[in-house]
């Protein structure tokens, strides 16, 4: 079993469930599992308890995270949201094709959990709704949902930050992809005010969108913390080009499933 | 939607001040078998309101957890597959959750529990 387990795997495309309403895998889902693959080794010395996945779309990126982590035996519990029924429908079907499991929830960012999960989340995934659109196509149902992000689609960026900031544990772990046109530099001074380092841990740029995937951390220790002063400039630097424009409408892969 | 869950759910009512624990009324209940990690019990252990926990239980049809727990019953392997069983294996299906203060249903379908509000809630 040992050589199995080596292998690492992630959700099929062939086994992962689908619906009209509900947000394909497309090169953004991609990229943030392939930054937990890349980042595989640590998060099996992390040794997390809880992960959570908010806006779980298709369900590719938490069941692929189970297949990377493990389940019950490992001692890790799963736990997905989306604001979108059918899309935790689908997610439900994509995790059961992969016979592994997660705990899902309909609910809009984490709402009914901030209280009682507060400080318990060991990795959090984060794929939001990135595309900058105008204000009032934020929240509107069905797949919608799940690309349109208001003004430099950060509207809902922005609303599940503080949120991340409450549910991560101590040692807490934060993926989230962005879009260029986001400002991920201006994300991390922001998360560094709250306490946090972050890191590029995949970075993809296509003729449609440029992604980064940013990994956020507790900064506790102090060397760590000035061996992170370098590497936040070092973002800082990255993201230097973007956004040239705050209102870009440039084509993602989040906009062609847009009807 | 395991007990785990449950015990970290709350009514998110707005104006709701004591939305936890929602009630149970449970209309199908299924068991699956996982295998058991005493670390992740006993991690849990801690962060679990067990009182919540244990009528939770009882709303499922599962009596066997003792009203009251402390870290040393940890010890007892009876004990921590009982607390596995109730924590991990059961899994409520088909039912509601019910705001302890308003009354507000919330549906449990296919596992999945329901928490969006209308917008008169939020």
């Amino acid at each position: 079993m040992a050589s199995y387990k080596e292998l690492p795997r992630t959700a099929q495309i062939r086994l992962v469930s689908s619906h009209q309403e509900v947000y394909e895998p497309c090169d953004d889902s991609f990229a943030l599992v392939d930054a937990l693959l890349a980042d595989r080794n640590n998060l099996l010395e992390h040794h997390p308890t809880l992960c959570m996945e908010i806006g779980c779309g298709s369900g590719y990126v938490i069941t692929s995270l189970a297949l990377i982590l493990g389940q019950e035996a490992s001692g890790i519990n799963y736990i997905a949201t989306d604001i979108n029924p059918h899309a935790v429908k689908v997610t439900r079907e994509t995790l059961e094709a992969h016979g592994v499991g997660a705990e899902l929830i309909v609910t809009d960012i984490a709402s009914g959990l901030e209280e009682r999960l507060t400080g318990l989340v060991d990795v959090m995934v984060v794929n939001p709704p990135y595309v900058p659109t105008p204000e009032d196509e934020v929240g509107v149902h069905g797949i919608t949902s799940s690309w349109a992000g208001g003004e430099n689609g950060r509207s809902v960026i922005d609303r599940i930050l503080p949120v991340a900031d409450r549910l991560l544990s101590e040692k807490g772990w934060l993926y989230m992809v962005t879009l260029t046109a986001n400002n991920p530099s201006e994300i991390c001074n922001q998360m560094r005010k709250k306490g946090y380092a972050s890191k590029i841990v995949v970075q993809r740029s296509t003729e449609e969108e440029s992604l980064h995937i940013i990994k956020f951390w507790r900064d506790l220790d102090k060397e760590v913390n000035e061996s992170d002063q370098s590497a936040s400039g070092f973002i800082g630097s990255l993201f230097a080009l973007g956004p040239l424009l705050s209102y870009w409408r440039g084509t993602t892969s989040k906009q062609k499933q847009q009807k | 939607m395991r007990l785990l869950t449950h015990n970290m759910l709350s009514s998110n009512i707005k104006g709701v001040v004591n939305g936890f624990p929602l009630r149970i009324e449970a209309e199908k209940v299924v068991e699956k078998t996982v295998e058991m990690n005493g670390e992740f019990l006993k991690k849990m252990f801690e962060k679990i309101d067990w009182k919540a926990f244990v009528d939770a239980s009882w709303a499922m049809g599962y009596t066997e957890l003792p009203e009251e727990a402390d870290s040393s019953m940890l010890d007892s392997d009876e004990f921590l597959n009982r607390f596995h069983h109730a924590l991990l294996e059961l899994h409520l299906e088909e039912g509601a959750l019910v705001c302890p203060e308003t009354g507000r249903r919330f549906p449990v379908n296919k596992g999945i529990p329901n928490m969006l509000l209308h917008e008169d809630e939020v």
